[in-house]
């Protein structure tokens, strides 16, 4: 298989062809701050958080293709600020109260925030009125959380490929939801599957609380982005 | 009432025709119900809450009962300047409902929608998929009486319009206002011409045609057309596709719905040529819900067409040229424009836009290599190969060559449609329009440019002022923040949802827009919203989110002195919280009056 040369802010890596920027970086040890994206599914580019600067051009790095001699500029202050600013446009967009949260230290978005250094947005608070809900006997679905990274619209299908979760509605108003046929009929392991695979806190599973208790959860102990980095170090 | 079985298999069972079923149960059950949705998902093999996602997606589909008499009445900025305010308020009174709701019988419901193209003939609205214009409070109370009596809406129709909007199969009351013809759109042709030219040609020959002539895309983007052509030949086949973008959603456009109503035929010729010229013997002409009304007359054009040997097998007599059209109809959703939106709502699913590269020349429509060209793009081709380039050529100026059809509509003398030369000065227009004492022309609608009359002397053009053809002329009295604020509404309202900077950022635009404009604004305010105008435009995903600060953020360009006069200057920063008015209902319910210093936040 041939191999793609590219530099990411002024260090040579190498990647394979049909790999997307974030995915070579990420092979190369290089962390590009990413929400939507998630390893085997198709990428979306929804969050717009992995913009970097390709050849003068913003692009998101989740979408776009690597090619021969990318010169990528990723970790940059001007683009730092970019994402910084669309992290908090998902914060005021939705209801986001960590510390009544169930995925709190396992949650994306607020790892992120601490990754990227966010104190208060700079927007004001939108306070949208999204009600949960509670029908389905296996699923809860908090929608104030929703970063609508269709996550669970990629990951949980039918093995005949019908949407689980699917979109609801456009603009602000859009909403995922769980097919009300479908939802009764999952499996344990695939109700568990759909929580993890959301970045945030908005699909949980019923009758599971605080199994691992706050302070012992996977961010509390390492930054996100901190494992794809340390296989750089090794 | 038609069972959802019988629908889905009149449609042949094809998840590409879910639009249409959908429409069919919308139109026969008022909107759509949650067992049709059960029913439907059941016999396409799609989850319920998929079906549903196509079904909440699109303005014209409704979960909820739209009314017997479903009243979409046009809330464009045009329509606000010709008195809608005063139809909205007889409608309300005689229907005895509010918009957004309807009557407790279920009869009438009102509703807004965005602009429909009849920015000329303002205001309109469309009534169960018939157009009414030029409505004043009178015939609005006309109407509802109309209703309330159980008239069939084609009854109501009255003064239909000219050409063929007098036709049978179209019936219209709009008005075509053609006020300026020129050469290229409005000049002879002789149906069937340009496919037997370009059959005598290669096809590599037509491509070299239009490249020469350097035709560029007239919806706004300004992609050489050949290119394109060109890019989808060079993709495997063996099925290739072109699609005709009939969406036509950019406030203040008509000039398509123009087209397909007087020049079908070059329209449908010029899309035989590009399927003959990129390899493609299938054609989507995707059509806006909003000009439903044309279906019918467009697709005995079609009939005609295959009758004539300009669409169908063997066209022109040339063994191998096969080319024919399918109409498919859109159902509100402005991003649906942008092609590849389109192409996945051709395809029966939300128009939500696919990220670029692939582009749909690689992969498009069911994944064939797809052109996607605009109506008067795919007219001027045929005219091109009928005629030749150098003809083409020599109108216009360099780079923009050839003519564009303007949708000219607002505060001027004379509205309607024009067929300019390239290189038209927008004072030569206004000079042309009557309305040479204009505040600001709003150049390529809410996502193109508002020019100032400092700039008066700028070109229509592509390297100038670029614009699919909406040109709205704002006078002397016009308040231009109310403009900008219907136009970013516009734009919150049809974001797709898909990516966070135009989803969320669109929202926070307004808010901060609003702050700005209700002179709580200090100048750290104008530098916020400017920054995250660009912020937005840099990090969006499709061209929607791409142009959606425009209206800010060319207003603060052009008219920096309307923006000036709202901020305060004597504080550096002025907070949007309302403390007193947040106090008001608790300091009357203790029987208070509120005191508290306002904070200096110098």
């Amino acid at each position: 298989m041939s191999e793609i040369k590219f530099m990411i802010d002024g260090r040579e890596c190498t990647g394979r062809p049909g790999q997307t920027i974030v995915q070579a970086a990420r092979d190369n040890g290089v962390y590009i701050p990413v929400l939507c994206d998630y390893d085997g599914l198709k990428p979306v580019g929804s969050c717009r958080i992995c913009m970097v600067r390709v050849g003068g051009r913003i692009q998101a790095a989740c979408t776009q293709p690597l090619a021969e001699g990318m010169v990528i500029e990723n970790d940059v202050p001007d683009l730092k600020d970019m994402r910084l600013a669309i992290l908090e446009m998902l914060f005021v967009e939705g209801n986001h109260m960590c510390p009544t949260c169930e995925k709190s230290g396992n949650c994306e978005l607020q790892a992120m925030a601490y990754r990227l250094g966010m104190t208060a947005p700079r927007y004001p608070f939108q306070w949208p009125d999204r009600p949960a809900e509670a029908a389905d006997a296996k699923i809860y679905m908090d929608h104030d959380r929703c970063i609508q990274c269709q996550r669970c619209v990629r990951a949980i299908q039918t093995k005949d490929g019908k949407r689980i979760f699917a979109s609801r509605d456009r603009s602000g108003r859009v909403r995922y939801r769980l097919d009300r046929h479908l939802g009764s009929k999952l499996s344990d392991e695939t109700a568990r599957k759909a929580m993890e695979v959301c970045p945030v806190g908005v699909i949980l599973k019923k009758e599971v609380g605080f199994a691992v208790p706050i302070g012992k959860r996977k961010f509390d102990a390492k930054p996100i982005g901190s494992d794809i980095e340390e296989t750089a170090r090794r | 009432m038609e069972s959802v079985k019988s629908i889905v298999g009149r449609h042949g069972k094809d998840r590409t025709e879910l639009l249409a079923m959908i429409r069919d149960i919308q139109a026969s059950r008022g909107h759509v119900p949650p067992e049709a949705m059960t029913e439907l998902a059941g016999l396409l093999g799609l989850s319920e809450a998929d079906v549903e996602g196509v079904v909440t997606f699109y303005h014209f589909f409704s979960l909820a009962p739209v009314g017997s008499y479903a009243v979409y009445l046009n809330d464009s900025i045009t329509s606000r300047m010709s008195g809608r305010s005063a139809v909205a308020r007889a409608f309300e009174e005689a229907a005895g409902c509010r918009f957004g709701g309807t009557t407790a019988d279920g009869r009438i419901g009102l509703h807004d929608t965005s602009c429909i193209g009849m920015n000329d003939q303002e205001p309109a609205a469309v009534i169960n998929g018939v157009v009414f214009t030029r409505l004043t409070p009178d015939a609005a109370r006309n109407l509802v009486a109309a209703m309330k009596a159980g008239t069939p809406v084609s009854d109501m129709v009255r003064d239909l319009g000219d050409g063929a909007n007098q036709s049978e199969l179209v019936r219209a009351m709009v008005a075509n206002n053609i006020v300026k013809k020129g050469p290229v759109l409005f000049g002879p042709f002789a149906s069937g011409s340009a496919v037997r030219k370009a059959a005598a040609l290669k096809p590599e020959g037509v491509i070299d045609e239009i490249k020469k002539a350097n035709l560029l895309g007239r919806g706004g983007a300004g992609f050489p057309t050949g290119l394109k052509w060109e890019f989808c030949r060079r993709e495997k086949g063996p099925k290739r596709c072109v699609v005709c973008n009939a969406d036509e959603g950019e406030p203040g456009t008509f000039k398509d719905r123009v087209i397909l109503t007087e020049l079908p035929r070059l329209v449908f010729e010029g899309m035989a040529v590009a399927g003959y010229a990129a390899g493609a013997e299938e054609g989507i002409l995707y059509l806006r819900g909003e000009y439903a009304y044309l279906k019918a007359h467009l697709e005995q054009v079609l009939e005609d067409l295959r009758r004539e040997k300009v669409l169908g097998k063997s066209i022109s007599g040339v063994k191998g040229f096969n080319f024919d059209i399918v109409i498919r109809l859109g159902a509100g959703a402005y991003v649906c424009g942008e092609e590849s939106a389109l192409i996945e709502s051709a395809e029966g699913k939300r128009g939500e836009p696919r990220d670029r590269p692939p582009f749909p020349v690689q992969i498009g429509y069911l994944g064939r290599p797809t052109t996607v060209n605009n109506v008067e793009t795919l007219a001027a081709a045929a005219q091109i190969v009928a005629h030749d380039a150098a003809w083409f050529k020599s109108m216009g100026i360099p780079n923009s060559t050839g003519t564009k059809l303007l949708s000219v509509s607002g505060d001027c003398a004379r509205p309607g449609i024009y067929e300019i030369e390239f290189g038209l000065s927008v004072r030569e227009l206004l000079d042309l329009v009557g309305g040479t004492d204009a505040q600001a022309v709003q150049v390529g609608g809410p996502s193109g440019n508002c020019v100032a009359p400092k700039d008066f002397g700028r070109k229509i053009a592509f390297n100038d002022l670029a614009t699919g053809g909406s040109i709205i002329v704002f006078g002397p009295h016009r308040d231009l923040f109310e403009v900008v604020r219907n136009f970013l509404e516009f734009f919150v309202e049809e974001s797709c949802g898909w990516c966070t900077p135009c989803r969320a950022g669109n929202v926070i635009l307004l808010r901060k827009f609003d702050k700005i404009a209700s002179g709580k604004a200090s100048r750290r305010d104008l530098e916020e919203i400017e920054s995250w105008g660009k912020l937005i435009k840099a990090t969006s995903r499709c061209g929607l989110g791409q142009t959606s600060p425009n209206p800010i953020l060319t207003t603060l360009k052009s008219f920096p002195e309307l923006y000036e006069a709202r901020v305060r200057k004597d504080a550096g920063f002025v907070p949007e919280f309302d403390l007193a008015a947040a106090a008001a209902a608790g300091c009357e319910a203790a029987g208070r009056t509120f005191a508290c210093e306002e904070t200096d936040h110098e």
